[in-house]
């Protein structure tokens, strides 16, 4: 159906975008061009997912047996670590703002560029530095603190690569602020003109909310790890209670950040997920204002809400009930967005493509995610799931079953638009699919082995209890099932930068403005200002929207 | 870039439409760097009340080390800074050159007192071996304090050099940003028309001085 | 709620049942939740396919009555659960008045006991069922974690302070006790084992052992061998205060704050003792920080404790257990079980 609609109106001559505009080596490492800075993003961050994915495949196996018989206790800690350090601070806190977000948000508000593009590329060169020095401390022997680098183990316990790890952090995290501050000036100065607010596609609004989160939480977890960082040099007793310290505080100040970090990540995947499921069914989406201020109140209540993370930890009770409400608080504007979406299903006209079926895909997971959530916030149930496999599964059906979804789904709908190739419609089905059942066969056996009470970041576990190893075994399965899945389209998606169909500028019939220029997009992204005049989502519009800029369906773009 | 620009100010990004919305852009951007800001000065100041609250007597004890009529001098010096800053940004605003450069090194002159005077205090703070690290509980004996507040007034020490540390780089780039602001003003280059550089670089100095306005009552005058 | 399914680790606690029933409720309450947006979803991807590739539907208004339901129902549910949860923790970790006090402390990778009686003991903890059982816990190094799942309770043990944690048994039998935060290369093998026993084997139990003084006596052999008894003197005429009847007693400092005298106010006052001086009495005891392990300082407050008359029966009592027929330990004369 896809080629079908393609093979009409092909462009005759080769024109000029922002892929051909230039070749040279210093034409990408020195661009302004917020669409190249997007690519650049991609190829570093698909990088670090595949090396945090072989951390997985690695530590998966050894859990294949209860006994530890693949690798040693201190080389299992330590790729345990570099899995969260990898997954956390160098794949899913950037991959769908600084690739997706980059690309699409001056696309969608009419920009030409972010606010300030200097600063954009600056932030790659800065997230690179921050990923080398941690790939510096990587090869050095590594870290084997977990990633939330508790005290006083990681202060003074551990004898690895502490502090280098965390200076690629600190480094890394600059990048994420400056991200965050571009996109919030951006989309604050340079809408369209007739760009209101409550014009913006949900996509924007996501970002925003997520960039008010990298600015305000990231230099909170920067100041902590330096903390951690002087601790080790000088000694100072920051967090050593023998000293006057107080090694709970380095957790209040980690998961002050860490925990809105968790919104860092997903937000932006709720945004695509909402233009997904708007675009795919055709339709205007349901309770635009609620999923546009839903996401405010996630990372607002987001900030409120780090103590659950201490509920064992011998903070006083009260606290805990205070954090407990506060977290069933921002379970509220999650739900709010999951029945919207539903909601705007009703009566569509629904799309299976890849894109549609990657967003089915992120509503189930998310909601299983969040439906877990209830249980962990739940004080006295917590204090029994706490730091077992409940937890591991939980956040994983977040960050893998919602982030990566939603990343995923996004990179296939604006693959067009991004490379100007259409990606193999039939190869992309059939990955989101062995994703789905890879990606449940991994997990969900981990809610029951919380439930029974396995505890997380064990290497060998008891051989007495079989059916601990069956269900360790089944998620292994799964794991490399999903290895396998997320092969595949890295696979297609390369290919089809060459011989993919050529796509149309609007292949979807989408509505956006980042779909009224040609794919891909000039340099400067219009070719005349486009001017708005009508809602996001108006499928329907009762007059011709008029705009300079917007290309009628079946011109040629010139 | 593209040629419609040609006739446009030499200032101008192509990405603007004009100078008042590069203008507003920057400003933004600045004020949101800020709040990152002060996200970052708010994990110490966290620490801090944390543990004034643990070690209340180790602190007040130690605070007493700290030399009041520096820290106030510093304190004085600093709002006059201020003043200076804000008369090179109207400077920059209403086109007098002469008193843009002269505000600017003025600024920069009082920035460079500040550090002086921070770097007496350091100093004399690293002779008596009152500094951060394993040492510093016997040359807080061997000053003559009190044996048993030892351990809490390491706590005030690490604090006090973490925050005034991380203050005085701030006033190292600021007082870069400010030489650089005068090197390139040297040529008439901000005009009332276009001054965005200085006004942002102006929200930037105050905030460093506003961040001294906390720290002064905190770590001299709470006694 | 004695009901055991599968995936569900034994329940040999009085909490394990009403966490389970917690638990469950929420499995069907969830389940319910994901099972309806997953009808709905695939009923919708049926039955509004895209029947031509250019249709565009009708778009529909959103409705702000159903934007409310949607906000206040699950508001509401939420709140619920909320109640129940907070009312389940308040039990769990307010310890009760009346308990077996037993002492723990986490190194780096094992767990150690001390009994009041003066047992020992290294990764096992031998406890009667019927009876609640109060931890107090201390670490030598990094933070651990008591968790013992068929209990269903879990307290992180944390540098600088005493935590504390209780439970009773139910159940005779050996149950798994892991460290539940990561510390380190060994951490899964910190693995140690609850041994809950019917109260007349565990007095066999305690009895059996061999025969060592009690906890408060051996604390009493550390504060001699440590000169604490040069300033603090029983008749108060020391430099230091006396400490009998302190334990539970309100204590005035200097700074004219009044501190209750607990377990972890004496280990500050070891370890720290500038933190919270004592009004009338002047700076000069030294800080022991350094020179006493986390289980002599647990022996010391155990000394310390034996000194007054009233919240430290328990303790006298079971730490006279090398006569078995201590009076204080058949409480299972209490209910035990539900």
């Amino acid at each position: 159906m896809k080629q079908a609609m393609n093979s009409g109106a092909l462009p005759a001559t080769p024109r000029v975008h922002y892929l051909n505009n230039d070749y040279g080596w210093k034409s990408w490492l020195l661009t302004l061009d917020h669409k190249r800075i997007g690519i650049l993003y991609l190829i570093s961050v698909t990088l670090f997912f595949f090396l945090g994915g072989a951390y997985a495949v690695l530590f998966r196996l050894e859990l294949m047996t209860p006994q530890g018989d693949l690798v040693s206790a201190e080389t299992y800690n330590k790729m345990f670590t570099l899995h969260g350090v990898v997954m956390v601070f160098f794949f899913l806190i950037p991959v769908v703002p600084a690739v997706l977000g980059n690309f699409l948000i001056p696309l969608m508000i009419g920009a030409k560029d972010v606010a300030f593009p200097k600063l954009n590329l600056a932030s790659w060169y800065i997230f690179n530095l921050g990923a080398l020095v941690t790939l510096y401390a990587i090869v050095t022997g590594g870290v084997d603190t977990g990633w939330t680098f508790y005290t006083p183990y990681s202060t003074t316990y551990s004898n690895t690569n502490v502090v280098v790890t965390g200076v690629g952090i600190f480094i890394t995290g600059f990048s994420s602020i400056l991200t965050g501050l571009n996109f919030i000036v951006t989309i604050h100065t340079l809408r369209a003109p007739g760009m209101t607010w409550f014009r913006l596609p949900l996509f924007v609004w996501a970002h925003y909310a997520t960039s008010l989160i990298q600015i305000l939480g990231t230099p909170v977890v920067a100041i902590a790890i330096l903390l951690v960082a002087l601790e080790r040099l000088l000694r100072i007793g920051i967090f050593d209670p023998a000293l006057g310290g107080d090694p709970v505080l380095f957790q209040h100040l980690f998961w002050f950040y860490s925990h809105p970090a968790v919104y860092i990540m997903v937000l932006p995947s709720m945004g695509v997920i909402s233009e997904l499921v708007a675009n795919m069914t055709r339709k205007s989406i349901y309770g635009y204002k609620f999923i546009a201020f839903s996401s405010i109140a996630i990372a607002v209540f987001g900030f409120l809400v780090w103590g659950h993370h201490l509920y064992t930890s011998s903070q006083s009770i009260y606290a805990g009930m205070i954090f407990s409400i506060l977290s069933y608080a921002v379970a509220i504007p999650s739900a709010i967005k999951v029945f919207n979406w539903t909601a705007t299903l009703y009566k569509g006209s629904m799309s299976y493509d890849t894109p549609m079926l990657y967003a089915f895909g992120f509503i189930g997971l998310f909601t299983i995610g969040g439906l877990t959530g209830l249980f962990l916030a739940a004080l006295g149930l917590d204090v029994h799931l706490h730091d077992t496999y409940f937890v591991v599964a939980h956040f994983h059906y977040i960050m893998v079953g919602g982030v990566v979804m939603g990343y995923l789904g996004g990179l296939h709908f604006w693959w067009p638009k991004i490379s100007g190739r259409m990606y193999p419609e039939g190869w992309g089905r059939f990955s989101a699919l062995v994703i789905f059942v890879g990606f449940n066969l991994t997990f969900f056996p981990q809610f029951l082995l919380g439930y029974m009470g396995m505890p997380r970041r064990y290497y060998a576990y008891p051989v007495e209890e079989p059916i601990w190893q069956v269900l360790h075994v089944m998620s292994t399965a799964g794991a490399s099932i999903l290895g396998v899945g997320y092969l595949i389209p890295m696979i297609y998606f390369v290919w089809s930068m060459r011989y993919g169909p050529v796509a149309k500028p609007n292949p979807w019939q989408a509505t956006g403005l980042e779909w009224q220029t040609s794919s891909p997009p000039p340099t400067e992204n219009f070719e005349y200002s486009p001017v708005v005049t009508w809602d996001a989502y108006n499928f329907r519009p009762k007059e011709e929207p008029i705009s300079a800029g917007t290309l009628k369906p079946g011109d040629q773009p010139a | 870039m593209s040629d419609r620009h040609a006739d446009a100010h030499w200032a101008l990004a192509h990405h603007f439409e004009n100078l008042e919305q590069q203008r507003e852009a920057s400003t933004l951007g600045m004020w949101i760097f800020l709040l990152t800001e002060i996200m970052f000065f708010g994990g110490l100041f966290t620490a801090y009340s944390i543990y004034r609250t643990f070690h209340t007597e180790g602190f007040i004890a130690a605070s007493h080390t700290l030399d009041l009529v520096l820290g106030g001098t510093n304190t004085v010096v600093l709002i006059a800074s201020s003043l200076t800053m804000a008369l090179a940004v109207y400077g920059a605003q209403t086109g007098k050159q002469k008193m843009l450069m002269l505000c600017l090194a003025l600024t920069i002159l009082l920035g460079l007192t500040f550090l002086v005077i921070k770097y007496f205090e350091y100093s004399h703070k690293f002779h008596l071996g009152l500094i951060p690290g394993s040492g510093f509980e016997q040359n807080w004996i061997k000053a003559g304090h009190n044996p048993a507040l030892a351990r809490d007034a390491h706590m005030f020490i690490w604090i006090y050099f973490a925050l005034t540390g991380l203050h005085a780089l701030h006033m190292v780039i600021g007082v870069g940003i400010m030489s650089v602001l005068m090197y390139l003003a040297r040529d008439g280059r901000y005009t009332p028309h276009y001054h965005a550089p200085v006004e942002v670089s102006g929200l930037y100095w105050h905030f460093v001085d506003i961040v001294w306005i906390f720290l002064f009552p905190l770590l001299y005058l709470i006694r | 709620m004695q009901v055991r399914l599968p995936f569900m680790p034994e329940q040999a606690s009085t909490f394990a049942g009403e966490v389970d029933a917690l638990y469950l409720f929420l499995v069907v309450l969830t389940g319910s939740i994901a099972l309806a947006i997953a009808i709905l979803e695939v009923i919708y991807a049926i039955k509004y396919r895209r029947r031509s590739p250019d249709e565009v539907p009708a778009p529909i208004k959103s409705s702000l009555k159903l934007e409310l339901t949607w906000t206040i129902t699950p508001l509401l549910i939420v709140l619920f659960i909320f109640t129940w949860g907070a009312s389940l923790y308040f039990k769990l970790y307010r310890a009760p008045e009346e308990a077996l006090e037993l002492y723990l402390t986490g190194k780096q990778w094992m767990w150690r006991v001390q009994h009041p009686n003066g047992q020992r003991e290294i990764n096992e903890l031998h406890i009667p069922i019927g009876r609640r059982v109060k931890l107090t816990m201390a670490t030598e190094d990094v933070i651990h974690s008591f968790y013992v799942p068929a209990f269903r309770i879990k307290m992180d043990v944390v540098p600088g302070r005493y935590t504390t944690t209780w439970f009773e048994a139910t159940k005779p039998g050996r149950y798994r006790l892991f460290c539940a935060e990561y510390c380190g290369t060994s951490h899964s093998g910190m693995i140690g084992w609850v041994v809950a026993m019917e109260p007349n084997e565990y007095q066999t139990w305690l009895s059996g052992g061999s025969p060592t003084e009690s906890l408060a006596a051996r604390g009493e052999r550390l504060f001699q061998a440590k000169a604490c008894n040069s300033c603090h003197r029983s008749d108060g005429t020391g430099r230091g205060p006396a400490l009998e009847g302190l334990f539970g007693s309100t204590v005035k400092l200097q700074t004219g704050a009044m501190v209750k005298a607990d377990e972890a106010y004496l280990r500050e006052s070891i370890l720290n003792p500038s933190a919270k001086m004592v009004a009338g009495f002047p700076a000069n005891m030294p800080t022991f920080q350094g020179l006493l392990s986390e289980e002599e300082v647990l022996q010391l407050v155990a000394y310390i404790k034996s000194l007054s008359p009233r919240p430290a029966t328990n303790i006298q009592a079971a730490g006279g257990a090398a006569s078995a027929a201590s009076p204080a330990v058949p409480a299972k004369s209490k209910s035990s079980g539900e």
